[in-house]
């Protein structure tokens, strides 16, 4: 209980201390950098639920958030509007997810993997080939921000408040998610596929609707980053694209509600900020993910985590819980086996 | 400011001095900042650094100050992608509030910011070859004094058709839009002159074996003219010779499929190869002279035209300065006085700016020979004030749609 609300004191102030960051930040250059990272965080959680809930590793989401702003930027660039441009977007995500679901989940693991990673190249493929539509690797511009109930978005820090506040949603959303019972069944297809299934569950449609869950907020992401950035081409939909993405999510710590957005803070601020000062910063970033699997195999936040716990003196009554509870699976299927047997 | 990135240099332990590029002098009066994005990391990174040591060239020679003022460079690596391409230009606008950018290298990182450089008065002087930015889109804070991807090809295919009499040619390039324009003005000055592009082969920016894209050259063609980019060129050609093609059929290249920085990892391949470029390292003149013999003597490589392009964007900043005198701080104003340029001595000779911003100068037709160990890339025939227009009417051509993979359209494939 107490860790609990430690937990939510410490969620408190860095929510306090992320909504008043323009205030206190004058730099327009950090403010523009904390957007970043607030939408690449939002990418994350969405992945996150593929990969952390429901055990799921997806190497195409840069594909799902590359058609977000290729929708966006070709539709106002048609002539609709933003609002008109949004929800198409949006839309039309949802209706590839839908794809790239249906596709995908004939398998699991390393087989789930390689039909995600060949679905993400597709869309690259669309965007780089099909010059008329996307005019290749030229890419499209959008010409301004959206101004939602008027409100102009061209400041760095209006921009900051507006991903802000979406941040906010996708961070209550995921942890309704993760506490509902639909978030329960997501991560009982992970552990116990087979069971869930004899347990009278779709556990095809569960991965199902998980996969759309996740990419809805793969397109609010991808509304973000075509606001922020004005201009997508071809690389956004490709393979290094989503491999960042599941850095972001592994690094910091799959199933968790704070790790993707630890690990999108640590990958956008080494490879804008830090690569200021260094030249060789994929070095850096390279180091620092295996220092973060060598030494935290489950990720920074699970890993900072334990860390505390063991300095709390907490540890030991953990894993004593653990192991009990270990024996106690091992000792069931034990009797199964015995059972089996006889 | 300076405070700021000490600390953090410090926190993060970083062998500082040597990465720690751009860290603000403590001169007297404000100095003026130049902002290079270039690309150090991942597969552009030659072009890139070759950038960033043809700005420092030009830089040490002038000793860090043009026009009486103090010059203070930041160096940023995009990563060669369209995203990083931004952040940098914020980084540099925003953050370090330079006064000008110079690159950034490839045609899509510099549409992700054109935009972005316009709302914020910042004036830019480009290296890469996006035709439309000097011309269906031009921007009046963009600047490019090196060539767009059509200009040297269009002279290309003037020399082919007028000097070397061919008739039936193939092209060659990666499928990229560099690649489409490049291909695409040869094609049209080709025809125009009576000759036929009787084949166009597009191989993937990442093709690990030429071969079966060789094999499909036409044995009746009398000349492939390839556009290839980045360490391509080397791997091309050796096929090209390996598979007893450069005896019979004669290749010619684009400026950076002969680039001169690549002549040292090339051998009896390329000797004979037809280039035209913007510029030439065995040119004489004076300012390429020094810029040829610092590149050798700090960094070892011969000089390119990406380490030219960079070093001609120092001379721009130095004239603009000269001509904006007192507002050189209002971006406007400098971006107008970058338009006025007009320089008798750059590594690639006498250049002017036109109205859309690109350059008018000499483009070199060059024949690669062996002197020496060496091989150089010997100016054989220069064709002078080449505009990005070739001769056809300015507006006439600006009807047109860009140069691409299908405009204009290949009407004599076999």
């Amino acid at each position: 209980m107490n860790m609990l609300s430690l937990r939510n004191i410490g969620i408190g102030l860095g929510l306090l201390f992320l909504a008043t960051l323009p205030l206190w930040m004058q730099h327009p250059y950090y403010i523009n950098t904390s957007s970043q990272i607030l939408y690449w965080a939002i990418i994350a959680l969405g992945l996150n639920v593929l990969v952390g809930y429901a055990g799921l590793t997806s190497l195409g989401h840069a594909g799902l958030f590359a058609i977000t702003g290729y929708t966006v930027a070709l539709l106002v660039d048609a002539g609709f509007g933003h609002l008109t441009a949004a929800i198409a977007a949006i839309a039309l995500t949802l209706a590839a997810t839908a794809v790239f679901a249906v596709l995908a989940l004939r398998a699991t693991g390393i087989g789930f993997l390689m039909i995600t990673l060949a679905l993400g190249q597709i869309v690259w493929g669309i965007a780089y080939r099909w010059v008329d539509l996307t005019n290749g690797d030229n890419g499209v511009n959008l010409k301004v921000r959206p101004m939602p109930f008027g409100i102009d978005l061209s400041s760095p820090s209006a921009f900051y408040w507006a991903t802000f506040i979406a941040f906010v949603v996708a961070l209550v959303a995921m942890q309704l998610f993760v506490r509902s019972p639909f978030g329960a069944t997501v991560r009982g297809t992970r552990d116990q596929p087979r069971r869930m299934n004899a347990l009278g569950f779709n556990v095809w449609l569960i991965q199902f609707l998980a996969f759309l869950f996740s990419g809805f907020w793969c397109a609010i992401g991808g509304l973000l980053y075509i606001y922020y950035n004005q201009f997508v081409a071809p690389p956004v939909a490709g393979l290094q694209s989503s491999a960042e993405v599941l850095l972001m999510v592994i690094s910091g710590g799959t199933g968790t509600l704070l790790g993707p957005i630890a690990g999108a803070a640590i990958v956008i601020i080494i490879k804008n900020v830090v690569s200021a000062w260094i030249e060789r910063w994929n070095l850096v970033l390279g180091l620092i993910f295996v220092i973060i699997i060598s030494f935290m195999p489950d990720g920074l936040v699970p890993g900072i985590r334990r860390l505390w716990r063991t300095m709390r003196g907490t540890d030991a009554a953990e894993a004593a819980a653990a192991r009990a509870s270990a024996k106690l699976a091992s000792g069931q299927t034990d009797a199964k086996e015995k059972g089996g047997v006889q | 400011m300076t405070v700021k990135r000490r600390t953090i240099l410090k926190g993060l332990g970083a062998t500082a001095g040597a990465t720690a590029l751009g860290m603000p002098a403590i001169a007297q009066g404000a100095p003026f900042k130049i902002g290079l994005m270039t690309v150090k990391t991942g597969p552009l990174a030659q072009g890139g650094i070759q950038m960033e040591q043809g700005l420092l060239t030009f830089l040490k020679e002038k000793n860090n100050t043009l026009t009486g003022r103090k010059i203070e460079l930041v160096v940023a690596d995009t990563g060669g992608n369209p995203a990083g391409a931004k952040t940098k230009a914020q980084e540099l606008i925003e953050r370090d509030k330079v006064n000008v950018i110079l690159g950034p290298l490839a045609a899509f990182e510099l549409l992700a910011i054109t935009d972005y450089v316009r709302q914020n008065k910042t004036p830019l002087i480009a290296v890469a070859a996006a035709e439309d930015v000097t011309q269906r889109s031009a921007n009046p804070f963009i600047i490019r004094p090196t060539a767009t991807s059509g200009q040297c090809s269009h002279v290309m295919g003037e020399y082919a058709t007028k000097e070397l009499k061919k008739t039936r040619a193939a092209t060659i390039s990666e499928d990229f839009a560099f690649g489409y324009e490049q291909m695409s003005a040869f094609q049209r000055v080709f025809e125009d002159n009576g000759g036929k592009v009787v084949k166009k082969l597009w191989p993937p920016l990442v093709t690990p074996d030429y071969t079966p894209f060789i094999a499909q050259i036409p044995k009746n063609a009398d000349c492939v003219f390839n556009g290839f980019a980045g360490s391509n060129p080397v791997k091309f050609m050796r096929s090209y010779a390996d598979l007893g093609l450069k005896d019979r059929i004669p290749l010619l290249a684009g400026w950076t499929a002969m680039d001169d920085a690549l002549l040292r990892s090339l051998g009896d391949e390329a000797i004979g190869v037809l280039s035209a470029a913007f510029y030439s390292a065995a040119s004489e003149f004076e300012s390429n002279k020094r810029l040829v013999a610092g590149l050798a003597k700090d960094y070892n490589v011969l000089s390119g035209g990406y380490a030219a392009g960079m070093y001609i964007g120092g001379q721009c900043v130095e004239a603009a300065l000269a001509i904006a005198g007192d507002k050189s701080n209002d971006g406007t104003a400098f971006a107008e006085a970058l338009h006025k340029v007009s320089l008798k001595d750059s590594p690639r000779g006498a250049f002017s700016v036109d109205s859309k911003g690109n350059a008018i100068g000499s483009v070199f037709i060059r024949r690669c020979e062996r002197q020496g160990k060496d091989l150089v890339n010997k100016v054989i025939k220069t064709y002078d004030n080449v505009s990005q227009f070739w001769t056809y009417k300015e507006e006439d051509f600006l009807k047109n749609p860009v140069y691409s993979r299908d405009y204009p359209p290949a009407k004599n494939l076999e």
